[in-house]
């Protein structure tokens, strides 16, 4: 029977970590597309690092993961409120119309 | 039985944090007070961290938290950094009226998360500390909420910094999983350096951070960010979190992985040499003085680093006396731009700075005596600063990174050099204000003291940071 191993989980980690990445660098309309791509990169993380501790019977893992989480939902209410802001300014979030800084 | 003593500081001002936003729920217009009261806190902390002996090496926390030579000292610069900061923005921050109760308290927070990173031999206590310091940075990016520019400044920020935040906590998990231990010692103990998923662990977490020190080729966000924000965060973000960076980057490369010398040497050289020639070129075009001090700031870490490529305490040593005397110049650069300012308004073109000379002779000395150190022309300390570090790569015999520098120094001193010819050659402007405050005078006057002096006494650096004994 077909068994799952350390190495399926770390797959898994590592498509999601691509779809996070790539979400952010290819995707031209919409800020919150980008939020939602570094809470899929973080999440990566917590399926590497809780993977890892179940194989390796060390708490360590979890426990990273748990902090990971809680900052995460930090990091993403402070992004949200960024976002916030410079649509009042701006009147978008088009990642396009992003361009007043440059030199 | 846990020696809390060590982090009297970190607890100290955790409290202070606590502490303030209190006041400023309860006291009415008492927005000075507050940010006096942080300018206190952080004296404070300075006299607590000082109180214990400098050479003390201890571990807390299960071997997480480390006090030594090198985690004190850098405290010291950040702290004494944080304090003329503050001291160098508080007039601009109630002329541009972005003061609030959370300025100063943000600005604290991001220094304990600071400490916290800087003190880490843990990865999870690294990353708590890392985003401590992020989040704080992010809001103070923005915090010009009225102000398109500021508020663009800080969503990029957020964005490139959470993503090299996630790369870096890639690299930490596959670290994690390979050597089987969050902790920097035991991560060194089991180390198999032929295993492929820890070179991409180590990969992973240099990429995230030369995305904090801003590093070409994960520079982008650093001229954008420096332009955008209010000035008053410019300061803090050129010199403080590149402190925290270095101090990090010297502890992941030489106590977890420094078997694996040969592994990551190659990308160190090749992150130095890229930052050293992009900052020279880059800032050639420029003509805001923020964006240009970014560029200079990029060439200026590339330096640094190039100090760690070395892979000798030397190269250490070199590396945090650089980062040093570029704290005091870029404080002092900042100074003279705060100063730039008419019926409160202030300017940051470098067509603002054009025939400075006729108006402001002595604010044109100290610009003058800044541009020179910043492009290392001796007797100035911006040369001793290289001159360290080109020692160092030499003693290693890696005369191709030398080579690149000198050749970098002297093409940015095009850019520097004519700044300087702007300010004297060039027809003269109206008149700027000349009524700023004390706090203003006394950094730029300290900080251009010590660069234009430091050659009669370099040994008072040296012997200091000889102490510094990682490898």
């Amino acid at each position: 029977m077909f068994e799952i191993g350390l190495g399926h989980y770390l797959t898994l980690g590592a498509i999601i970590f691509t779809i996070g990445l790539v979400g952010i660098f290819l995707n031209r309309k919409n800020l919150i597309v980008i939020l939602m791509s570094i809470e899929l990169i973080l999440l990566a993380v917590n399926i590497n690092l809780v993977s890892f501790s179940i194989f390796s019977n060390d708490l360590t893992g979890q426990i990273f993961a748990l902090f990971i989480l809680t900052v995460a939902a930090a990091e993403a209410s402070i992004g949200l409120a960024i976002i916030v802001v410079y649509y009042r300014n701006s009147g978008t979030i088009g990642v396009e119309e992003i361009d007043n800084l440059k030199g | 039985m846990i020696n809390l003593n060590l982090i009297f500081p970190e607890i100290f001002i955790s409290l202070s944090i606590m502490f303030l936003l209190i006041v400023g729920v309860f006291k009415k217009n008492s927005l000075n007070f507050i940010y006096n009261l942080t300018i206190i806190s952080l004296l404070i902390t300075l006299a607590l961290t000082l109180n214990y002996p400098i050479d003390t090496h201890l571990t807390l926390f299960n071997e997480s938290y480390k006090i030594d030579y090198l985690s004190t000292f850098m405290k010291i610069l950040t702290l004494i950094s944080g304090i003329f900061v503050m001291l160098t923005s508080s007039k601009y921050i109630q002329i541009t009226k972005i003061i609030k109760i959370e300025y100063p308290v943000l600005l604290l927070s991001s220094i304990l998360g600071m400490m916290v990173m800087i003190s880490s031999n843990d990865l999870i206590v690294f990353y708590m500390g890392l985003e401590l310091q992020s989040l704080a940075l992010y809001v103070l990016a923005s915090f010009n909420k009225e102000n398109l520019l500021s508020s663009e400044a800080g969503l990029k920020f957020f964005v490139l910094s959470a993503l090299s935040s996630g790369l870096l906590l890639y690299g930490c998990s596959l670290i994690y999983g390979f050597s089987n231990s969050t902790n920097f010692i035991l991560i060194a103990e089991n180390l198999n350096s032929n295993s492929y998923g820890l070179t991409f662990g180590i990969v992973f977490i240099l990429v995230g951070l030369a995305f904090k020190i801003s590093a070409v080729p994960f520079h982008m966000w650093a001229p954008d960010v420096y332009q955008g924000s209010p000035t008053s965060v410019t300061i803090f973000f050129a010199i403080l979190p590149k402190i925290a960076a270095l101090t990090v980057f010297i502890r992941f490369l030489y106590v977890p992985f420094i078997n694996l010398i040969d592994q990551w040497q190659m990308i160190i050289v090749f992150l130095s040499i890229a930052s050293m020639l992009f900052g020279a070129i880059a800032a050639i075009g420029q003509r805001n003085l923020k964006r240009l001090i970014a560029y200079s700031s990029i060439g200026h870490m590339g330096y640094a680093l190039a100090g760690l490529a070395a892979g000798s305490n030397n190269g250490i040593q070199s590396a945090v006396s650089y980062i040093s005397i570029y704290l005091v110049m870029n404080l002092a650069f900042f100074s003279c731009l705060l100063m730039i300012r008419r019926n409160d308004n202030y300017f940051e073109n470098i067509e603002d700075l054009s025939g400075l000379s006729k108006n402001h002779p002595i604010l044109s000395i100290s610009l003058l005596i800044v541009l020179f150190s910043l492009a290392g022309i001796p007797p100035l300390a911006g040369f001793f600063a290289k001159f360290y570090i080109f020692m160092a790569v030499i003693e290693r015999s890696m005369y191709f990174l030398a080579v690149i520098g000198l050749l970098s120094t002297v093409i940015a001193a095009y850019y520097y050099l004519r700044i300087i010819k702007i300010i004297y050659f060039d027809p003269e402007k109206e008149k700027y204000d000349s009524n700023h405050h004390l706090g203003l005078k006394l950094s730029l006057i300290i900080s251009t003291i010590f660069i234009l002096f430091y050659f009669i006494y370099p040994s008072g650096l040296t012997e200091i940071i000889s102490k510094i004994n990682i490898i």
